[in-house]
């Protein structure tokens, strides 16, 4: 049985280790436990900056940080950092191409019982639009850890979306981590799953349940979805010939519409997605609304079952 | 005016010592005591400008622009510690225009201070140019944050000068909010952030013209008592006549006095200073002056 962590706890872990660089700093928005950055914050007192209830000031005083040579790790709820602070995003972040780190964490409906308000479901779809912004959602702790160093050493904006709830630690800690690069974690050649963040684990329970069932599916992790890695969604579709995407986001503008454009644009391919349909989450235990919103591997398995069906046609 | 000459020289011999130091302001004109006349002269050069590249480019803000060019001319040809050959020195002085509309009367005192060409100006909002519509920091030498969408510039004057703190530089920051831009909710953010961690190297400087797109800022939503309001929030709060040289240098000498507060200027201003029959008249805050009226205009501001 996999270690079970949550991706902000990796967040945590992994600003602590890069605070050796004195061009770090952290800001907060009043969720400094819940984001993990308060680890930063007793490590380097001096160079975390709270900045209260509000995210507006939180994303544009990073912004005159980053542009005095800081790199500025700001973090709050995935939904409040990317939606009530999002000029500020598109103007300082975007426009001005400044290398602010935007962390959200609570993204999805593994953020459970404080229901839809804060349960981000349509933040990757508000920053894949955003020009040059780097969007990346770590499906563990080790790759989270991975994806906070090598965001050190990223030019321009980047967004990290993170969880609340735990998940099974699936990369070893030696994993070669590299943004923009999706990782094939299992081979297969009937159909491919494409996953990103919580999903990742669901999507390889469902392809060893399809191994039973004689269905040798693909498994892909796509950690940055933005830019996302269009040769290896297009092999995939190439050598399987059926897509089936998982997230915990709205099937609009995520993961699933990064991959349905790719195919669209490159190699026409039936794509099945797993993930919101076009509404709000609610309160409950995350597992109960990953079985209610469809969040499981027999709910992946059908999509695959659906998807195989399509191509046959 | 004596005692802000003499200050003025005071600084002028020590900033001579230090490194990247420039002033348009020549040592035999310090000497002749002529500053208050130079910067009167060189406000007038950027208002001409500022006319000019509007109607050029035929659209626009000039409005906010003229009332904002004293307050520039008495930053950019006077107080602040920059050099336009070294546009990224690190001990800069820096100056934000968060009323980001107002970038004729910045684009038009960097093109003077020799940031760029002045030629330049010509290509305001022109496709291609380095001088859009509203400031891009990336796009030319010397403008230090791309603003224009409005409440932003004082949340990134306050992350400029929490770096400073940090690398224990002694810059100052300057930023220029509009009255109108105080309607939006990051102004107030920001104001509760610059004064709970005691930024006394934000210099914020309002320009009060009392106007905004739709009428009187007053009856759009009013905003005062403004200095009051500033001074709640932990600020030391200046009231001056925006236009008068010798105001404004005093109040931007007197912020670097202000320990562990941050200072704003509240700077009396009228739309559109300089030009007698656009003065104080709403409908040249977005709208520029026709090649036809132009001539008229300069004659009025005594630059044709």
């Amino acid at each position: 049985m996999a270690e079970m962590i949550a991706t902000r706890d990796g967040y945590g872990k992994a600003l602590v280790e890069i605070g050796k660089d004195k061009r770090i700093v952290a800001l907060d928005a009043d969720l400094a436990e819940s984001t993990r950055s308060l680890w930063f914050k007793e490590k380097y007192p001096e160079r975390f900056f709270e900045i209260g209830i509000a995210e507006q000031n939180l994303i544009a005083t990073a912004a005159g940080l980053a542009a005095s040579g800081k790199i500025p790790f700001a973090s709050s709820f995935a939904i409040f950092i990317t939606g009530r602070a999002y000029d500020q995003i598109r103007l300082m972040a975007g426009i001005s191409h400044l290398p602010i780190r935007i962390v959200g964490s609570h993204a999805g409906l593994l953020t459970g019982e404080d229901g839809a308000s804060h349960q981000a479901l349509e933040d990757l779809s508000l920053m894949r639009g955003i020009p040059g912004m780097t969007v990346i959602q770590p499906c563990d702790a080790i790759e989270t850890e991975k994806a906070v160093k090598a965001l050190v050493k990223l030019k321009g904006p980047a967004y990290l979306r993170l969880s609340r709830g735990k998940v099974p630690v699936i990369n070893k800690k030696n994993y070669d981590f590299k943004i923009g690069k999706g990782v094939a974690l299992k081979q297969g050649k009937d159909a491919a799953i494409i996953a990103s963040g919580a999903l990742v684990h669901l999507a390889l329970e469902a392809a060893n349940e399809l191994k039973k069932q004689k269905i040798d599916a693909r498994v892909i992790n796509i950690h940055t979805i933005k830019p996302i890695d269009r040769d290896l969604i297009i092999k995939a579709a190439k050598e399987t010939k059926a897509i089936v995407t998982a997230e915990d986001h709205s099937i609009y503008g995520g993961l699933g519409t990064a991959v349905e454009e790719v195919l669209s644009e490159n190699l026409p391919t039936p794509v099945e997605k797993v993930g919101v349909n076009d509404r709000f989450g609610e309160s409950g235990k995350p597992e109960e609304l990953y079985k209610k919103y469809g969040f499981t591997a027999e709910n992946i398995i059908k999509h695959v079952k659906i998807a195989i069906r399509r191509k046959a046609k | 005016m004596v005692k802000t000459i003499k200050t003025t020289q005071r600084w002028f011999l020590s900033a001579q010592k230090s490194k990247g130091f420039l002033t348009q302001l020549k040592r035999w004109d310090l000497m002749e005591n002529k500053i208050e006349e130079l910067l009167k002269n060189k406000a007038k050069q950027i208002r001409k400008d500022i006319l000019e590249m509007t109607t050029e480019a035929g659209s626009g803000h000039p409005g906010g622009s003229l009332s904002a060019t004293d307050i520039m001319v008495a930053l950019y040809f006077h107080k602040m510690r920059h050099n336009p050959k070294k546009p990224d020195w690190p001990d800069r002085d820096r100056f934000v225009l968060s009323k980001g509309h107002a970038c004729p009367a910045l684009y038009a005192c960097l093109a003077r201070a020799g940031y760029f060409q002045i030629s330049n100006l010509k290509t305001l909002r022109k496709l291609g140019s380095c001088l859009q519509g509203h400031p891009e920091m990336h796009r030319c030498n010397g403008i230090e944050a791309s603003t224009g969408p409005l409440g932003q510039g004082l949340s990134f004057a306050n992350g400029i000068a929490l770096a400073g703190k940090l690398d224990k530089k002694n810059y100052k920051v300057y930023v220029m909010i509009g009255d109108g831009e105080c309607q939006e909710g990051n102004i107030w953010e920001a104001a509760m952030a610059a004064a709970h961690y005691k930024l006394d190297n934000v210099c914020a400087i309002l320009d009060h013209n009392r106007l905004q797109i739709d009428g009187f800022v007053e009856d759009v939503m009013n905003i005062e008592p403004i200095a009051e309001k500033f001074r709640a929030f932990g600020w030391n709060a200046i009231e001056i006549n925006g236009h008068d040289f010798e105001q404004i240098i005093s109040a931007l000498n007197e912020s670097d006095a202000v320990k562990t507060k941050p200072t704003i200027i509240i700077a009396n201003t009228i739309k559109c200073k300089g030009i007698c029959s656009m003065e104080g008249k709403v409908e040249w805050h977005g709208k520029a002056l026709s090649k036809e009226e132009l001539p008229k205009a300069l004659k009025e501001l005594g630059a044709d």
